[in-house]
């Protein structure tokens, strides 16, 4: 069956099935977005599913569009989420996949070894959320400075001087 | 010469030893403030590492602490070359979120707006490719032209770089009768002088030579690399974000992508050159498409995310409401969670948005395509000359502002 990009549906369960078959419990959840479907995994299984879906042969998904990390401080025991956005181009078949895992144990495994993109994709989310990737060649901060010994982009961190006292937030903070 | 020996010496072996360069931070041929640590064998590069973030904003952060529309003068600063693509990249995404239907005509208007910004980010990159070979006339020669384009973004919008052109939910004005004329006087004047720029460099021998085989990358590893635009295109794959998931109805319209092969710094010069006639095919196209549409249509009716006239909002109730609730960040935002791309000068510039209800996103990422091509940088370089390092980066266009966003 030839998947058509805009079968959202159809696309959704052809890679939750062929996930399904393939990483059993490994697969947790799906959904359909307002854009594409979007698939959560475990996070040891995450290198392993981007291989899969990369070597597959239907699916075919080869192109690494973007990653982001996304942290929920009040998610208890899931703190942080990482989103890998992959595109099949021949078809223009775009899937999201995340990975939920504890602030306790920041330890994603790298998929370096798939896409040459992630390198730096990588080293952008440890240098502002401190995620550590397993695996990759060269993982060391890349748009801030060395020396910072924190990762900003963590909620905790608030965007202005916390000391400040003249800024009330009640009425135009967050 | 021997690689392994110093032939001068004519005693003993002498030890291999390679010197370290630093190219940048702040180097004029660098177009902007990059480091690259070079290992040089003379002048072969043997092996470089970059170091980006020298002008790193947090913009990423900076945007969980706006409301939506102030969002849009963070996204002019990303690539600064074609700041209104970034602008409308990022209107589309928020409509996208609030599920806004954009009237025809503001959509063509944005087209309008988008390719001029793409000729001007072309313009850029291909003329200092000129200039790194030696060329300057056609940089002082062209650059008029982007000039002329950023008249009519100054009729436009009030600014000339930094644009902050339109709003959520359309244009902040409509076209005016002298931006018309500045379009139109721009549509005679730009095809002949960028006819004469391609005479200067296209078919020259010296550039040629000097660009053909150049920082070269195959189709695979840039796919690899997750290059996207021009860079992309130039290796022979035919994405481009118009074209394969359209946005503002560019289905609707007729031009061709065009493709390299060899994925070198010719091929990516001459990608550009062509998009930039694609791109005045394009303007002609949606002219005579504003023409059809109802006249003086610049936004869609969302009175309660887009800002009404001044006038009203002294003289009407409703209009003071939506003023205050918009101003004061009350609106009602839904929960939701989308990505949209457009595409940029240097490729796919996408907004992943991440909002809880609150006045500010509760997460945004920008897919910045400089900063994922870049990385590619030392591959492409290894082995080959120095000047030809430079001219692969100006070729690759890096922008600083995208790159460390």
């Amino acid at each position: 069956m030839e998947l058509n990009s805009m079968d959202k549906q159809a696309l959704l369960t052809a890679v939750e099935s062929k996930l399904k078959a393939q990483f059993g419990e490994g697969f947790i959840s799906s959904k359909l977005n307002v854009d594409f479907p979007e698939f959560t995994v475990k996070r040891d299984l995450i290198c392993e599913v981007v291989k899969f879906l990369y070597d597959d042969e239907e699916l075919a998904f080869q192109y690494l569009t973007t990653m982001a990390t996304i942290h929920y401080p009040d998610n208890q025991g899931h703190e942080f989420a990482l989103m890998y956005q992959l595109h099949n181009l021949p078809n223009n078949l775009r899937i999201r996949i995340k990975i939920f895992f504890s602030n306790s144990d920041v330890n994603v495994p790298s998929i370096t070894s798939v896409f040459s993109a992630a390198n730096w994709m990588e080293r952008q989310e440890f240098d502002f959320f401190g995620i550590i990737f397993r695996g990759h060649p060269n993982l060391k901060r890349i748009l801030n400075m060395d020396e910072m010994n924190y990762h900003p982009m963590r909620k905790e961190y608030a965007l202005e001087d916390g000391t400040r006292e003249d800024k009330d937030d009640q009425m135009f903070g967050r | 010469m021997s690689k392994e020996k110093n032939i001068n010496t004519n005693k003993e072996v002498v030890e291999k030893e390679y010197s370290t360069l630093n190219l940048g931070p702040t180097h004029p041929a660098t177009h902007g403030i990059f480091q690259n640590v070079l290992k040089m064998d003379g002048e072969i590069i043997m092996d470089s590492e970059s170091t980006v973030g020298y002008i790193h904003r947090a913009f990423e952060k900076l945007a969980e602490r706006r409301p939506y529309y102030q969002i849009t003068p963070i996204t002019d600063r990303l690539n600064y070359c074609s700041s209104p693509i970034n602008n409308m990249g990022w209107h589309m995404t928020v409509e996208k979120l609030l599920g806004i239907e954009i009237p025809k005509r503001v959509q063509y208007m944005r087209i309008i707006i988008m390719e001029l910004a793409r000729i001007s980010d072309h313009v850029i990159c291909n003329s200092v490719i000129g200039v790194d070979t030696g060329a300057m006339t056609g940089f002082l020669y062209i650059f008029q032209m982007r000039e002329r384009i950023y008249d009519i973004y100054e009729e436009l919008c009030g600014a000339r770089l930094t644009t902050n052109i339109g709003r959520i939910g359309g244009l902040e004005r409509d076209f005016s009768s002298k931006a018309w004329d500045l379009l139109e006087k721009f549509l005679i004047d730009f095809p002949p002088a960028l006819k004469e720029f391609e005479n200067l460099l296209m078919r020259n021998r010296i550039f040629m030579d000097r660009t053909i085989g150049c920082g070269g990358i195959s189709a695979e590893r840039a796919l690899n690399y997750s290059f996207s635009g021009p860079n992309l295109r130039a290796a022979g794959v035919d994405y481009d974000v118009r074209v394969m998931n359209p946005y503002c109805s560019y289905e609707e319209f007729d031009f061709i992508i065009p493709v390299g092969t060899n994925g070198d710094t010719y091929d990516r010069f001459m990608v550009r050159q062509q998009e930039m006639w694609e791109s005045v095919k394009i303007i002609h196209q949606a002219i005579s498409k504003i023409k059809k549409e109802p006249a003086g249509v610049f936004h869609a009716d969302v009175p309660e995310f887009y800002l009404p006239p001044k006038e009203e909002v002294y003289n009407n109730m409703e209009a003071l409401i939506y003023h205050f609730k918009i101003v004061m960040g009350e609106t009602e935002i839904p929960k939701g969670e989308v990505y949209h791309a457009v595409e940029g000068g240097n490729g796919e510039v996408g907004y992943y948005l991440i909002s809880d209800g609150g006045r500010t996103p509760y997460r945004l990422h920008m897919r910045r395509p400089c900063f994922i091509y870049y990385q590619a940088y030392a591959e492409m370089i290894r082995g080959g000359m120095l000047s030809d390092a430079i001219l692969t980066m100006s070729s690759m266009n890096v922008i600083a502002g995208e790159l460390d966003a």
